[in-house]
């Protein structure tokens, strides 16, 4: 008969090794990833798989010498925190509107934005397509930074709105009693008190432009294609590239990966926001 | 600082507004990446010496993304291309069409008469030539000679589908991992079915008959996916309803395949020793015939088109002429070695002692790509041109879901009879809704 303690012990033990069988079926493809990076051709589609083998840096080079990354990482870059920031100008004031002065339609109005969400893409490429042409945005990285935010917005807002929901209003009754304007108290206020909201949501921003595939390959060619495009153009149907393929996978998810691990403790409040309500 | 965003979003609009400008003519090229096109976007280093007026920017993206990316762009006249790579099949719509400009007035260095007939016949529409073939491809059968020679077998210049699958059965030793044949087993257009519709001419079969009504549960589309399933199901690796050209190729070049029916580029991979662990075993054989030996091999180009909506069309036929030229052949021997020569295009390069000493494989890649006749490709007459496609738009999605019914009778989720019912039903749909009868 297993003590209280012990049985505690073996709980903790079993739910353990669970999360961890969890996390290495979840983290393996990105390893085997890296591990194939660094492998010839002929190493990389050897069956059965091999495990240890003498590591090359030539796909690297080959990268290197074939395209220039830091051009495409660089338009990620801006990219990404160029959508993040204009969705959080828009967000914070919608979310603050939405949750301190709610009306009828609120609800409704949040589940609206978010089903624009479920609309497939390619649905609307063709008129997106030619707006696009029609502005001159084709190719820019304007273009993608105004597709993105409108891509994130809703999700953006919810998240945000989330984060708003969760203060008392009574502090905000509190700063305005002592005189301050609609822009101190988001400022100076609200902002403060869900910085942990709002770190999350940008983050979460940020991995979600950096990741879009869909709209990056379809409205750009070269000036402002990012680093899925980069990725895109390792891909192939005829002749053996998975070395390669993996080497330029690696250094496109390289950058956001450490991103998401400094930044881990925010990303994991901002999924788990309402989780406990 | 009272606005902190202030600085952040004016910077961010200087850094999104500066795109750069260049007074040199751009011609951007959106492409696919393998190994003749790496070469070529390596290689382009040289045309751009000797054009400094003309500055290259490149797109290269998987297949099957190129080809959506290029749709859309060319159908909304977006003009974000100057040099499009497309195959055979697209070059005969959309030049119908009025998408592509018509290459006329070419120099008279470029040697028109030397590109193979078979490859500028089908990239010309009513006479006029609307891509330039930068290399083009037909299917044969790969074979390994050692095994071959084990077991006593030889192969014959041409052999039938029925000796195949004797061969392959012979050869088939699962426990060894040594399977008798690979072939294309993926669902799609123009994966499995590039095979499939070579296998089916072979047959007897054909897509449509003359008034476009499909045929697929006549006898002879029943027999050749009949065959195709008991042979690649009984002598085929686990998993062959997975495998494209890649996976194939893969397979073959480390030992696995006894016999493999796919496309001619696979030559030069297949005998490098870099890639290949059977380098020094490989064998060339025609493509298999039964019945007829008509639209037994497939042909298909990857060219380079200048999209109408483009506005660097004098540029950019300065480059599709350059990286087509025989010029460019000498190029790439000089820099790749001469195996590295972009196959199947031109009569010259086969002219040349040289390469035929050094590619084993080029004798059946041309005698193949000579034999292929999309204009008189099936035992029975039809209102199409093509081999493995017939050139009519609603090809791809018709042969995409065809794929995927013959796909799931190799898987065993259907029957031959059941995925054939369904596949004549869904063409006859598409075809009535696109108003080819009523």
């Amino acid at each position: 008969m297993l003590t209280l303690k012990q049985t505690r012990s073996l709980r903790t033990l079993v739910l353990g090794s669970l999360a961890w069988l969890l996390a290495l079926t979840l983290f393996f493809p990105i390893f085997w990833m890296v591990l194939t990076s660094f492998k010839t051709e002929v190493e990389a589609f050897a069956t059965p798989p091999q495990l240890f083998f003498s590591p090359t840096l030539e796909n690297y080079l080959h990268i290197d010498s074939r395209s220039d990354y830091f051009h495409f990482a660089w338009n990620s870059l801006v990219i990404s925190f160029g959508s993040t920031l204009a969705g959080m100008l828009l967000a914070v004031p919608a979310a603050y509107s939405m949750a301190f002065f709610e009306t009828r339609r609120t609800k409704s109005t949040l589940l609206w934005m978010l089903s624009t969400k479920m609309l497939p893409p390619v649905g609307v490429l063709v008129p997106i397509y030619l707006l696009f042409k029609s502005a001159g945005l084709l190719d820019t990285r304007l273009g993608l930074v105004i597709v993105y935010t409108l891509i994130n917005l809703p999700i953006m807002v919810w998240m945000v709105y989330t984060a708003f929901k969760e203060i008392p209003k009574d502090i905000l009754e509190a700063a305005r009693l002592d005189g301050a304007t609609t822009t101190q108290e988001i400022c100076r206020v609200l902002l403060p008190i869900s910085k942990g909201g709002l770190a999350s949501t940008i983050l979460l921003s940020l991995i979600l432009c950096w990741n879009e595939a869909f709209w990056s390959l379809n409205l750009t060619s070269s000036a402002a294609a990012p680093l899925t495009a980069l990725v895109a153009s390792y891909s192939s149907p005829e002749g053996l590239f998975w070395a390669k393929l993996s080497a330029v996978s690696t250094l496109a998810c390289a950058p956001i990966l450490i991103f998401g691990w400094l930044c881990q403790k925010q990303l994991v409040r901002g999924l788990s926001f309402g989780a406990v309500k | 600082m009272k606005y902190p965003l202030i600085p952040a979003v004016l910077a961010l609009s200087i850094t999104l507004s500066s795109q750069a400008s260049n007074a040199a003519t751009t011609v951007t090229i959106g492409t696919v990446n393998n190994a003749d096109m790496i070469l070529m976007q390596q290689l382009s280093e040289e045309f751009e010496r000797s054009h400094p007026d003309i500055d290259l920017k490149w797109v290269v993206l998987e297949e099957n993304t190129l080809r959506q990316r290029l749709t859309t762009d060319i159908a909304t006249k977006g003009g974000q291309f100057d040099v499009a790579t497309i195959g055979l099949y697209e070059t005969g719509i959309w030049g119908a069409r009025g998408w592509l400009t018509a290459l006329e007035n070419l120099p008279a260095d470029y040697a028109l008469d030397d590109i193979l007939p078979a490859v500028r016949d089908g990239l010309s529409v009513d006479g006029k030539l609307y891509a330039l073939p930068f290399y083009a491809e037909s299917s044969m059968t790969y074979y390994r000679t050692d095994l071959f020679e084990q077991a006593g077998l030889s192969m014959p210049e041409q052999p039938t589908w029925e000796q195949i699958r004797d061969f392959a059965k012979v050869l088939h030793k699962p426990e060894r991992e040594q399977y008798g044949i690979c072939l294309r087993g993926k669902a799609g257009w123009g994966e499995n079915m590039a095979l499939v519709s070579t296998l089916a001419n072979a047959f007897g079969a054909r897509w449509f008959d003359e008034k476009w009504r499909p045929e697929f549960t006549g006898a002879e589309w029943s027999g050749a996916i009949g065959f195709y399933v008991d042979l690649l199901g009984n002598y085929g690796p686990p998993g062959a309803s997975t495998n494209g050209f890649n996976e194939n190729l893969a397979l073959f070049n480390s030992g696995k395949c006894a016999l493999w029916v796919d496309a001619t580029v696979a030559g030069s991979f297949a005998i490098d020793k870099s890639q290949s662990k059977v380098s020094e075993s490989v064998g060339f054989a025609l493509a298999p015939k039964q019945v007829t030996d008509k639209g037994t091999s497939w042909l298909w180009a990857w060219s380079l088109a200048i999209p109408a909506s483009s506005d660097a069309k004098e540029a950019a036929t300065e480059f599709v002429t350059w990286a087509t030229s025989r010029d460019y052949s000498r190029l790439v021997a000089e820099k790749a070695g001469i195996t590295a020569i972009p196959p199947g295009t031109r009569q010259s390069t086969y002219a040349l002692e040289s390469y035929m000493q050094a590619a084993p494989f080029a004798r059946k890649t041309l005698e193949s790509l000579n034999r292929a006749n999309p204009r008189d490709a099936t035992l029975k007459p039809v209102p199409y041109t093509g081999i493995q496609v017939v050139s009519i738009p609603e090809f791809q999605s018709i042969a995409t879901q065809v794929g995927k019914l013959v796909s799931g009778a190799l898987t065993g989720q259907m029957s031959v009879e059941q995925a054939m019912k369904s596949a004549q039903s869904l063409t006859e749909r598409e075809m009535k809704r696109a108003a080819y009868y009523k």
